[in-house]
């Protein structure tokens, strides 16, 4: 279903944490709520869940006026990001406990319990307690928890946070499979941009509690609306108030009529991806981001001076 | 630091406990040291606890059974056990159920008297017992604030077991309460919360994932409050008259053997007392090493 938050604040005694906030998810979409820590993003997200009620503003699911409803009644499936396991329940009983309160027969939670269970790969573990699961495995048991009752939405809490980072890269790509799958309407948070334009059709750019930008990741990328998301999405090489991907800056072997001269300060190889340090005739330095195997035909080194070729700078207006 | 400055400063830095503990077993003084400390701490515990407890049980048994048997089949005994049983089993569901109550409120609620409810909460541990006591008579006598109205409904509050019941349960008030409170805090609501969406209500939630999350706080705080309503003198002493046979708990009976010169009755009776207690205790042992056995 559809998600519409209009003009939504929210104040915890003098902190702002959501400045007249507006975001739309289309029905079925796969959406990221990126920012800094204390961006607004979580709160943003338990606004929709009905665990924080707005100051002002209204929320929309399904078309549906949900801004007063209480959390229980709107149909939401909430993935915590330390993933709140009822830790005296089996993993069964934890996936099954939505259907219980619901007071579904016995064998069709059962039944809906083992096919979850499958779904997130946790077939077998069906007997044992949260305290015997790893962090991935209580993360997918939560996941196959706010399933079990069949959400209109799925919200997500920064779902890989507190993983370690090859889970973490395993998870996301099984996130996003789970979701072309079940085609539920999702919002995940997370402050990490890689995640979010890898896993999310739609990146909304959050900072200070309003939203800075919402796109797809490469409207964000190649049409930053400011400075603040241009340096949140990719890497940015500042040059005085101006803006540059450093991968845009070129490294030439013959100097030409567009070119400037620069000095290798300082050379890191990061495997494929080489940074390149420069300081450039008039003092200011940016930075350059090249392929290896460039990094190896221009046989650079430390002290070095090169051509190089600077792309038309972004401003943003202050 | 200098290397002159690190022998002067020998105190154990918090900083590295692992290595400071391991370089003092290995250490002579050390190891004399923590000697020390445990016999003093053993000494203290046997001469506080241990030899009075030895004592009461060598006195009881130092004639052998009969004596004893005929002291526990006694009537007013039997009746005093009873009645103190009965006090127990009235006043431990009450304060259990009170004493969850008043730590919702005051970890999950967002009332603005939320602090002074907490001073509260832990006068029956500030106020002598007796003076306890003493305010229900006043409160509850014949010419006391609610008095006429009791006296016209029949209902004899003090000199009887209500009373009784009210003042155990008075001084046995905020152990639930106070052990209860901080499993709360340290359970955090996301379990609650995950429950609330998945569409459980208010009581569902409770029954379902808060109770039995802190389960164990509230064991320990009913054990303390079992403990402490058998042992009540004080209070107890003031309210009920200590009638005979009526409204003599075991530990007034206890007293009043004592003073009648009858110490096989007494010391059979707080042998009795001890054991209860005990029970408890290592019920609630039983109790929690199955719970920590499943590892929840």
């Amino acid at each position: 279903m559809a998600i519409e938050v209009q003009n939504v604040s929210k104040r915890f005694g003098t902190f702002t944490a959501l400045d007249d906030v507006s975001v739309r998810v289309a029905d079925g979409a796969l959406t990221a709520l990126l920012g800094p820590s204390g961006s607004g993003k979580s709160t943003l997200l338990r606004v929709i869940a009905g665990l924080e009620q707005p100051d002002s503003g209204s929320v929309h699911i399904g078309g549906q006026d949900m801004t007063c409803a209480p959390a229980r009644s709107r149909e939401v499936g909430f993935v915590f990001q330390h993933y709140a396991p009822f830790k005296h329940m089996t993993v069964a009983g934890n996936v099954g406990f939505g259907l219980k309160i619901r007071r579904r027969p016995k064998r069709e939670i059962e039944q809906r319990v083992s096919e979850l269970l499958a779904l997130v790969r946790l077939d077998g573990l069906a007997g044992r307690y949260p305290s015997q699961l790893s962090g991935g495995q209580l993360q997918r048991m939560a996941l196959a928890r706010a399933l079990a009752v069949q959400p209109n939405v799925l919200l997500l809490d920064e779902p890989f946070g507190a993983l370690d980072v090859q889970v973490r890269a395993e998870l996301r790509e099984w996130l996003r499979r789970l979701h072309d799958e079940i085609h539920v309407t999702t919002i995940f948070v997370t402050h990490d941009q890689e995640e979010a334009m890898e896993v999310a059709g739609q990146i909304v750019v959050m900072n200070g509690g309003r939203v800075e930008q919402a796109g797809t990741s490469q409207e964000l990328y190649e049409k930053p609306r400011n400075e603040f998301v241009m340096s949140f999405i990719g890497p940015v090489s500042r040059l005085g108030d101006a803006y540059l991907r450093p991968h845009d800056i070129q490294i030439l072997s013959d100097a030409d009529a567009s070119s400037t001269e620069a000095m290798v300060r300082r050379i890191v190889r990061l495997g494929f991806e080489v940074r390149v340090e420069l300081t450039l005739p008039d003092g200011r330095e940016v930075w350059a981001q090249i392929t290896r195997d460039t990094a190896n035909e221009l046989e650079l080194s430390e002290g070095q001076i090169l051509p190089v070729r600077l792309p038309a700078p972004r401003l943003f207006a202050a | 630091m200098s290397a002159s400055g690190a022998g002067a400063l020998a105190l154990p830095r918090p900083a590295a406990p692992a290595p400071a503990a391991g370089a003092l077993s290995n250490d002579r003084a050390g190891r004399r040291r923590r000697l020390a400390v445990r016999v003093l701490a053993l000494g203290y515990l046997a001469l506080l606890l241990a030899a009075p407890v030895v004592m009461i049980f060598y006195r009881t048994f130092e004639h052998g059974l009969a004596p004893v048997w005929d002291a526990i089949t006694a009537p007013n005994f039997q009746h005093a056990f009873l009645l103190s049983l009965e006090v127990v089993a009235i006043a431990v569901p009450l304060n259990t159920a009170f004493g969850i109550g008043m730590a919702l409120l005051l970890e999950r609620g967002r009332s603005r008297w939320r602090g002074a409810l907490g001073l509260i909460i832990d006068l029956p541990f500030a106020i002598s017992p007796v003076v306890v006591g003493l305010a229900l008579v006043l409160a509850y006598g014949r010419t006391g604030w609610f008095g006429d109205w009791l006296t016209e409904h029949g209902v004899q509050v003090i000199f009887s077991v209500p009373g009784i019941v009210i003042a155990t349960a008075i001084v046995s008030l905020p152990f639930v309460a106070r052990e209860t409170i901080p499993v709360l805090r340290e359970i955090g609501t996301d379990a609650e919360q995950a429950a609330t969406t998945l569409g459980a209500g208010e009581w569902q939630t409770f029954w379902r994932v808060t109770l039995p999350a802190i389960r164990w706080g509230v064991v320990y705080g009913v054990v303390l409050t079992t403990a402490r309503a058998l042992g009540e003198f004080g209070a107890v002493s003031v309210i009920s008259g200590r009638i005979e046979g009526q409204t003599q708990t075991l530990p007034l009976y206890v007293q009043d053997r004592f003073e009648n010169f009858d110490l096989t009755g007494a010391y059979a009776a707080a042998v009795v007392l001890a054991l209860l207690a005990l029970a408890t205790l290592v019920a609630m042992n039983l109790l929690t090493r199955r719970g920590r056995e499943r590892g929840t």
